[in-house]
């Protein structure tokens, strides 16, 4: 049988077994960038994202609402390096000023989203019976619309804008983070610290944030930010409905629809906003793809096998 | 003097869509100021339920059925509300789990979690409550509790973590502790130890412990008294090492005999009680015993005995009501 014991995959000495108490304990975040390449790509790109969107005041070269009507529509120079709109705006201002919107706004409604969503499970998982059942059959009801759909029934009793926009993602997330961290209490409050934790008099709140919640971070912080992607692309697609940002203000999805009639004639009114969309989608998913291999070990040894 | 703990028919049921399961089924406890108390029987008796109703810590579909009765120091703790429950629990009893492997919240350094505790009950601040976890690590004799304070559980032995179990546990000087099977998860010589561990702490600390285990040899060690649990019910309870030497119920001599020795071979093999326990959802009609027991008559199928003795010494058996002539010879 020594082909068989041959053939057995061995453990290697650095892979603890995949026991969720002896895993090893969570690591640092320089040691995370430092080891995944997906991290540090995706984390470069979201960070710089957000440093172009903050400090848009100071490097867009001239205002992003400035109508200039003797240069409209000019292709990509060394004076508009991105060329100009239909209104003569300067594109690079308006792609950066976009940035701010889409990266701001999206980081805020992922944030409500998740923290309300949380809240919710957290206390649906650990109380349970009827509580639970009410709360998690109408997380159901909000999660039976599709995401767009319900920002669009948001937007239809509310009227187009960014902070409708908001309230249409920000509510539209619950249901997600409510579900995942309910199967997280209802999993974690029977393990045995946590019922040692009431053997000494601990109260239903302190279980809850004390031991519950950081227990449940990991899956929390990935799930927030693979959302982040697609809550940016929803938000665009808002945008390109005319339901979101209202003109002037300058957002990438209003860009596109305001450009999308003159695609062979000024493609770069196109290509520009396009491809920020795409860069941060794909700067938060590989970020989230990182985080999730690094933070779920389950997922991690499957991958390395 | 009043007891620590007095626990009488005690009842915790669980309801359900089977049935009413009697898990504890009347048990009656006492335990002194200070004193070591064996809860022994084999699995799935009620042993664990009984402390956990101690603790007020049963959750639905299980109840503590009215009727029962639980003081402590006086105390009723039945019908307690929960906010006074959650400050007699860690404030005046605490208790300690089976599993230190899972006992220690893994996302804390062990020192952070005993300065906790501390902090749970206690009005001190910060560095007080780390400067007091250290000391307690140091009371359970745990190496240079500086250093150790910032390691996370997966970084210690199954001992030391049940040392730090410990640590939490009298963080706040109990009167009670309840140590639900403490040693079973670790091997024997750190079973010793830890047991040695309990042994010092209560001395130092004057508290009565609550032992409970199957494992007959840990209370012959420890306790001052045992009572032995047989499905839902204490059926022999006495002093040690009396109860041992000369036990009443057929059960308890039985469990004695099963313990395993060395030396043990095919023509003299393991002692065991034939038999399985019963369901908690249908208890045996009469002594619950009876479906087991060598010694059986028809009194045994048809009413439970109470528990009554003397000396201390408790028993509910009908051997021992109809008399020591009928003891050893079994019954037609």
């Amino acid at each position: 049988m020594t082909v068989a014991r041959a053939s057995r995959p061995e453990t290697a000495p650095d892979h603890p077994p995949d026991d969720p108490v002896s895993r090893p304990s969570p690591r640092r975040l320089p040691s995370l960038v430092r080891d995944s390449a997906s991290i540090r790509i995706g984390l470069s790109i979201v960070v710089g994202l957000f440093l172009l969107g903050i400090l848009a005041p100071l490097l867009a070269p001239v205002s992003p609402v400035e109508i200039d009507l003797n240069q409209t529509l000019e292709p990509p120079s060394r004076n508009h390096l991105l060329g100009t709109d239909e209104l003569g705006r300067d594109q690079l201002s308006r792609i950066l000023y976009g940035t701010r919107t889409s990266m701001v706004l999206g980081l805020v409604a992922v944030v409500v989203a998740a923290t309300l969503g949380a809240a919710i499970g957290l206390l649906s998982g650990y109380i349970s019976g009827l509580f639970d059942g009410i709360v998690m059959r109408t997380m159901d009801f909000i999660l039976a619309f599709p995401a767009l759909l319900l920002a669009l029934l948001v937007i239809a009793v509310l009227g187009p804008g960014l902070t409708q926009v908001l309230i249409a993602f920000g509510i539209g997330g619950i249901p997600f983070y409510a579900r995942l961290m309910r199967t997280m209490a209802l999993s974690i409050r029977e393990r045995e610290f946590v019922q040692a934790a009431r053997a000494l008099g601990a109260s239903p709140f302190r279980i809850i944030v004390r031991h519950i919640l950081p227990n449940s971070v990991a899956p929390l912080i990935i799930t927030t930010t693979l959302a982040m992607g697609l809550v940016i692309v929803g938000m665009a697609a808002l945008g390109f409905l005319g339901l979101g940002a209202q003109p002037p203000t300058p957002e990438w999805g209003a860009m596109l629809s305001g450009s999308q009639a003159r695609f062979f004639s000024a493609p770069w009114l196109l290509i520009s906003p396009g491809a920020m969309i795409l860069l941060a989608v794909t700067g938060y998913t590989l970020l989230g793809d990182g985080l999730r291999d690094a933070l779920d070990p389950r997922l991690r040894q499957v991958v390395r096998l | 003097m009043t007891p620590c703990l007095k626990v009488r028919g005690l009842r915790t049921y669980f309801h359900s869509g089977w049935g009413v399961a009697r898990a504890v089924d009347g048990v009656d406890l006492e335990l002194g100021r200070g004193r070591t108390l064996g809860l022994i029987g084999e699995s799935g008796c009620g042993k664990s339920l009984t402390a956990l109703s101690i603790m007020g810590l049963v959750d639905p579909p299980g109840r503590v059925e009215s009727g029962s009765s639980i003081e402590f120091e006086g105390r009723q703790l039945v019908g307690l509300p929960e906010a006074e429950m959650e400050h007699v629990r860690g404030n005046e009893i605490a208790m300690i789990f089976q599993e230190p492997m899972s006992s220690l919240n893994p996302v804390y350094p062990i020192g952070y979690q005993v300065a906790e505790a501390v902090r749970a009950h206690e009005d001190v601040n910060r560095d007080l409550a780390r400067a007091r976890a250290i000391e307690l690590l140091r009371m359970v004799h745990i190496p240079s509790p500086e250093q150790r304070a910032s390691d996370f559980p997966h970084q210690l032995s199954g001992g030391m973590r049940q040392r730090v179990m410990i640590a939490i546990a009298i963080a706040c000087r109990p009167h009670l502790l309840i140590a639900d099977e403490p040693t079973t998860a670790l091997d024997v010589t750190v079973q010793a130890q830890v047991l040695s561990l309990l042994a010092e702490l209560k001395e130092k600390l004057d508290m009565a412990l609550l032992l409970i285990t199957h494992d007959l040899g840990v209370v012959a060690q420890l306790a001052d008294e045992v009572a032995v649990m047989y499905a839902g019910r204490i059926v022999e309870r006495g002093p040690l090492p009396a109860t041992f030497a000369e036990p009443k119920h057929p059960y308890t001599e039985a469990l004695l005999k099963s313990i395993p020795a060395l030396g043990l071979t095919k023509e003299h093999p393991l002692q065991v009680i034939a038999g399985n326990v019963p369901s908690p959802l249908s208890w045996p009609e009469g002594c619950r015993f009876s479906p087991r027991c060598e010694h059986v008559f028809d009194l045994c199928r048809n009413a439970y005995p109470d528990l009554a003795g003397t000396n201390g010494q408790a028993v509910a058996c009908w051997l021992d009501r109809v008399g020591g002539s009928t003891r050893r010879s079994s019954s037609p």
